[in-house]
């Protein structure tokens, strides 16, 4: 059975919340130190970015198994969803550097090298779901 | 929730013991400014000894006190960055350019003074 928290991020504290709430679970499943503080750095980055363009949205944190041949292997899944104004150029996000906020523009590409798996799908106008996948080694 | 700024001597020390929000950050930047303009401190060490995590908009917020200090004539040393912070900051592509470090609060005052003498 997998463990899911949902936290709603539309102030700064959410930012913290949804970094407490997926360190913990990081804990839980057995990361070490330094992905749990990958895991944290990535759920903090979307999560700003949630409460920066869109004002409001979730964080979903979860666990998830996958199963191969050789046996099953377990991760932290993180779902960043709002209905804020979407991404109009994705390539232009994934740049080292690009920022509309001011700050290091290292938030979503980041985000892709802290974690294992990457996903954005935004529609204009309607919203952003990113996900990303850290696996247990 | 403010973060204390000590003084000793010279110098201003700050223990970071809470991973930092937004706001107690730039709360931060803020009263380290104004300390360093009331006591005339040449300089100050910041330990990160207790943060487990800095985010691309902290490690900006602190990057900037270092150059604001720098404007204003005081040198910052950061101390005690712990391993999974420092590989997180390098996996996401942050560079903390100019930023002196040392490995704990002791050697973080000695390069301090080094720097002074300067």
């Amino acid at each position: 059975m997998s463990v899911q928290s949902s936290v709603e991020v539309h102030t700064e504290w959410g930012i913290v919340s949804a970094r407490q709430a997926g360190r913990n679970l990081a804990k839980e499943i057995g990361f070490g130190s330094v992905d749990q503080a990958r895991v944290t750095t990535a759920i903090s980055e979307l999560a700003r970015n949630i409460y920066l363009y869109a004002e409001k949205g979730e964080i979903i944190i979860e666990t998830i198994e996958q199963y191969h041949s050789s046996g099953a292997k377990k991760g932290i899944k993180i779902t960043a969803k709002d209905r804020g104004p979407g991404i109009k150029n994705i390539r232009e996000v994934m740049e080292d550097g690009f920022t509309t906020s001011g700050g290091l523009g290292a938030g979503l590409p980041g985000v892709k090298r802290l974690m294992d798996d990457f996903d954005i799908d935004s529609v204009v106008g309607e919203g952003t779901v990113i996900t990303a996948v850290k696996w247990l080694r | 929730m403010r973060i204390p700024i000590l003084k000793l001597q010279q110098y201003l020390l700050i223990s970071v013991q809470v991973d930092l929000d937004d706001q107690t950050a730039l709360q931060f930047q803020e009263d380290l400014l104004n300390k360093i303009h009331q006591e005339g401190s040449a300089g100050v060490v910041i330990d990160l000894t207790s943060v487990e995590m800095i985010d691309s908009f902290i490690a900006k917020v602190l990057g900037d006190v270092v150059e604001m200090s720098n404007l204003m004539g005081a040198r910052v040393v950061m101390t005690g960055i712990q391993p999974a912070v420092a590989i997180t900051l390098i996996d996401m592509g942050i560079i903390l350019d100019d930023v002196p470090t040392a490995l704990d609060l002791e050697q973080g005052l000695e390069k301090l003074q080094q720097e002074l003498e300067e």
